[in-house]
């Protein structure tokens, strides 16, 4: 065993990394200067230090040359860090004693100069030795890991990840705002490129989410408020209530029957405003769970109080309905967090040049999912409102993507549902289709060769961003037509297209609300609003908040076999930390020093990550070491200094900029 | 034979000398307790007569003020050489204080501003024979402790006659205090108000406002009213004067020992309290703070990580 106290003995060691660095910065030079800095007695440079016989010159050193702290300059910490830590400690020494040096990304990637280049290296490195001195030994803790996992979304990623963590035994909470679950897909009526049913392939997944022991499903229901950290999330749902009680309600549907309305009079957000629903209703016929709701908007008892209650008759001895139900609100506990929250997509209204909410047969690509869809309100005829078979169609791409007026990015499906649309309404009515796009992009299993499809097909292919939607007849073939005009660029002209049916195939944007779900669980997102994700390529599921992963769109545009596989790797992140039973915290925690503080409560705020809580009685801050994530807000907004962090404390960060500023 | 001490100003405003009169009737019993042997201020000692005495004659030397010119260097020499203990007396001898704003500037540009287009004093003039010379007049004011050591700190503007009576009986004590010791609380401010209960445990300003804007509440924290109170940053000590007379701390006691730079941390306090994350929404709160330096650094610019503006 090497000891820590004593005199401070540091080796210090530089890599390679083959000709990564060795190629850029001069690492002779640099072990050289290394042995003039303060308290180094070991300095070597070495090929590939991450390598085990690298790891071994530390391993080794530290006993013989009784050193007691580290420097290893190398790639980030972020790559190598634990490796290193590792290997300190089993050479006997805290690994808390190491400090890094990137002098990968820091310097040889982003310099030319090798002169320069290995000058800011020995900076860096003079840095870190005077800041290793002045290390302490910490200790880790463990926390447990809850092992039931909160579900946030009941769309095709939430049902998948939910059901994956229920099969492996794991107990989820499935959580939906709407009253049913099914998302987006449950409107699709076909998937691309194969064309399966999409109710085909996920009712079935519907009915399980419901029948599974495994699962609590809340429909109707929101996540409030999540206080805690990793392993131990405290959760508080709002339930909603419908005013049919879910566990006595037998699914008949006899109450809808009985409402004194007798038809619909009220927008139905299922069938995308295109068809009206009653008072009670359910969503759609395969709804999970088969539970109507009653929207107290539209009800006449709750509007008047003097209906017949035709619906109570009905329902009979059942008693499942009441008007006197309320909401109510759910805790629960879990240790990881899956959110699923999914996308909407964008508002035609606000690309008005197309003329969406101003010519009726202007349509969305949701409302046409609807139209084709044979559960949809025309049984899957397309016809336009005034119950004409369009004869021909002009579907318009990127409506709201890739545009700096509207969203920037590309929706990823657009493409891909417009080829669909365009081959199920040339099936449905023989029209003559036409695609406006800028760009084709099929760049998925089977995509081009449906493409390729629909060029056989002879469904029409003009490459130009359409100008405008228009109905104004500049000759008597465009009376009564919706003309779209757009500069074709292959053939270098400006058309006019006269048609009876206009779809826009709109993008896929973050909810409104992703801002406050991102704060609410401590996530990041992009200026758009979509959650970022910790790493894009090593770690696409997780998020900066630890147990809480991420699945399907709220993440990104991304289409359904992609969501699925997102949702099953969210599941996977979540089953390592549940099946690991507990996980290992950073030391890196900020703490108060409760014998100074004076209480002014400052820091309380702050915190991201509501580990600072106020003791009355004291008068004093107290940070909770397990919810600290060492982000060091507390530490430097504190007013008097009582706030200071492990592995930042002041002396170690002055060290450090004492050492970069030293003129050697 | 009782113990000497010695009181002398430097770059200061006279406040200082004005708390030790402050201390009434107990100035009375300080002056039983020891022999003042040099206070320019009242008592007609010469600067002869002290280069005339001993070396380490002196118990204690209260100096107060900044260094700014050359003889204030000169006579901070002389009483350190003559004394035990060097105690700078007050924030400007401490942190260099509201003369230290004088770094903004340098001695060029503030002879240039005060003198205007007028006769600017000569450092030497001779005529008939004779010769008249000033000291010199400094570019950069310093604290006391960069001229000589100092054993002791006694912060505020002025020190309160509590701390004065506290720090003479600790020196007079067999055991002194360690040396270095800023002889004061060393906890924030917020402990001795009389308002800290009142201060929400979720403090969020969309707009500070300025003293003479508003009828501040005799009762609320007066930072939740939107005032620039600087008190959760600045050391303890005098029991909350300013606050109990309905005004925001300024900060003339400096920061806790754990603080180095007062300015960076009082800015950083009072930036975090402010509700928002858009820029101009932020710059919009800040126009209650029209002079950053002289808000955030009013005492300690000289001691400060930035110490001075840059030099041409």
């Amino acid at each position: 065993m090497s000891e820590a106290g004593g005199a401070v003995r540091i080796g210090v060691y530089i890599c390679h990394c083959g000709a990564n660095i060795a190629a850029t910065v001069d690492v002779k030079s640099l072990a050289a200067s290394a042995a003039t800095m303060p308290n180094v007695v070991v300095w070597r440079e070495y090929k590939y230090l991450c390598s085990d016989s690298g790891q071994d010159l530390i391993r080794q050193d530290i006993p013989n040359q009784r050193l007691n702290r580290i420097v290893v300059a190398s790639c980030s910490p972020h790559l190598h860090e634990q490796t290193f830590r590792a290997a300190v400690a089993a050479a006997g020494l805290n690994p808390f004693y190491l400090q890094m040096v990137n002098i990968r990304e820091h310097i040889s990637w982003v310099h030319e100069n090798r002169m320069e280049a290995t000058s800011k290296a020995q900076d860096l490195l003079r840095a870190a030795v005077r800041r290793v001195a002045r290390h302490e030994a910490l200790e880790r803790s463990r926390i447990p890991i809850h092992p039931d996992v909160l579900v946030v979304g009941g769309g095709i990623a939430g049902i998948h990840a939910a059901l994956t963590l229920a099969n492996a035994g794991k107990h989820v909470y499935l959580v939906e705002r709407q009253p049913t679950i099914g998302g987006h897909m449950a409107q699709f009526d076909k998937t691309f490129p194969t064309l399966d049913c999409a109710a085909c392939i996920l009712t079935p997944k519907m009915s399980a989410v419901k029948a599974h022991q495994k699962i609590t499903l809340w429909t109707y229901s929101e996540v409030v408020q999540v206080d805690g950290y990793v392993g131990s999330y405290q959760v508080t749902v709002k339930r909603r209530t419908r005013y049919v009680r879910e566990d006595l309600c037998t699914g008949c549907l006899e109450c809808l029957e009985a409402c004194l309305y007798q038809e619909g009079r009220f927008t139905d957000e299922f069938n995308a405003g295109l068809a009206s629903r009653k008072p009670i209703y359910i969503p759609f016929p395969q709804a999970v769970p088969q539970v109507p709701v009653i929207d107290p908007e539209a009800c006449i008892q709750f509007k008047s109080g003097k209906c017949k209650k035709t619906c109570i008759d009905a329902c009979g001895d059942r008693h499942a309905i009441s008007f006197q139900l309320e909401e109510k609100t759910e805790e629960i506990q879990v240790g990881s967090i899956i959110v699923a929250t999914g996308f909407q997509v964008f508002d035609a209204r606000r690309a008005p040049y197309y003329g969406y909410g101003v010519y009726p047969d202007v349509y969305t690509a949701l409302e046409v999912e609807r139209l084709v869809n044979a559960s949809g309100p025309t049984a899957g005829e397309v016809v336009l409102r005034d119950g004409r078979i369009p004869k021909t169609v002009g579907i318009v791409h990127c409506v709201g993507s890739r545009d700096e007026n509207t969203n920037r990015w590309c929706s990823r499906v657009c493409c891909m549902y417009s080829l669909k649309l365009a081959h199920l309404i040339k099936e449905r009515t023989g029209a003559e289709v036409f695609n406006f796009y800028i760009d084709i992009r099929t760049p998925g299993k089977g995509f081009e060769e449906f493409y390729q499809k629909l060029l056989n097909e002879k469904v029409h292919f003009i490459r130009g961003r359409v100008a405008e939607v228009t109905d104004w007849a500049l000759d008597p073939t465009e009376e009564g037509k919706l003309i779209l005009r757009v500069e074709d660029t292959l053939a270098g002209l400006v058309r006019r297209i006269p048609v009876d049916m206009v779809v826009l195939s709109v993008g896929l944007e973050p909810r409104s609300d992703a801002q406050d779900v991102c704060r609410m669980f401590n996530m990041t997102c992009s200026g758009e609003g979509f959650f970022t994700e910790r790493h894009p390529k090593l770690a696409p599921v997780n998020t900066f908040a630890d147990g809480v992963f991420l699945a399907g769109c709220c993440q990104g545009p991304k289409d359904i076999p992609d969501t699925v596989a997102q949702a099953g790797a969210a599941a996977a992140e979540a089953l390592v930390l549940i099946d690991s039973g507990s996980i290992e915290t950073e030391p890196n925690t900020a703490y108060t020093d409760e014998d100074v503080c004076s209480g002014c409560k400052t820091c309380i705020p702050l915190c991201p990550y509501h580990a600072i809580t106020f003791l009355e009685q004291e008068k004093k801050a107290r940070i909770n070491q397990a919810t600290c994530k060492g982000c060091g807000t507390c530490v430097a907004a504190c007013p008097s200094g009582s706030i200071r962090q492990h592995l930042f404390e002041d002396e170690q960060i002055f060290e450090e900029i004492e050492g970069i500023l030293t003129y050697a | 034979m009782k113990p000497k001490v010695a009181f002398y100003w430097c770059a200061s405003c006279g406040g200082c000398e004005e708390a030790v009169v402050d201390l009434d009737e107990e100035l009375l019993g300080v002056a039983d307790a020891v022999d003042i042997v040099f206070w320019p201020v009242a008592l007609d000692f010469k600067e002869k007569d002290v280069a005339a005495m001993p070396d380490g004659s002196i118990l204690a030397s209260f100096i107060n003020g900044a260094i700014r010119n050359s003889h204030q260097q000169e006579m901070a020499e002389l009483l350190r050489a003559k004394s035990l203990v060097v105690v700078a007396f007050g924030i400007c001898a401490q942190l260099g204080g509201i003369p230290g704003l004088a770094n903004l500037s340098d001695a060029k540009g503030i002879l240039a501003e005060v003198y205007r287009d007028g006769v600017t004093p000569a450092r030497r003039y001779s005529e008939n024979g004779y010769s008249l010379s000033l000291p010199e007049f400094f570019d950069t004011v310093v604290a006391l402790d960069r001229v000589i050591q100092v054993d002791y700190y006694l912060p505020g503007c002025p020190p309160t006659p509590n701390l004065i009576r506290d720090a003479v009986h600790a020196l007079l004590a067999p055991e002194l205090p360690p040396k270095g010791a800023v002889l004061a609380p060393d906890h924030a401010l917020c402990e001795q108000c009389p308002r800290k209960d009142s201060r929400p445990e979720k403090l969020l300003v969309k707009e500070f406002v300025r003293p003479h804007q508003v009828v501040a509440d005799q009762q609320t924290c007066l930072l939740a009213q939107g005032l620039v109170c600087l008190g959760p940053g600045t050391r303890a000590g005098c029991n909350a004067l300013c606050i109990r007379g309905n005004m925001p701390c300024t900060g003339c006691f400096g920061p806790t020992s754990r603080v180095r730079d007062y300015g960076a941390k009082a800015l950083s306090a009072i930036a975090s309290v402010i509700e928002s994350n858009d820029e101009s929404q932020i710059e919009r709160a800040l126009e209650a703070v029209p002079d950053p330096v002289g808000t955030f650094y009013r005492y300690s610019l000289p001691s400060s990580m930035l110490g001075r503006r840059r030099m041409e």
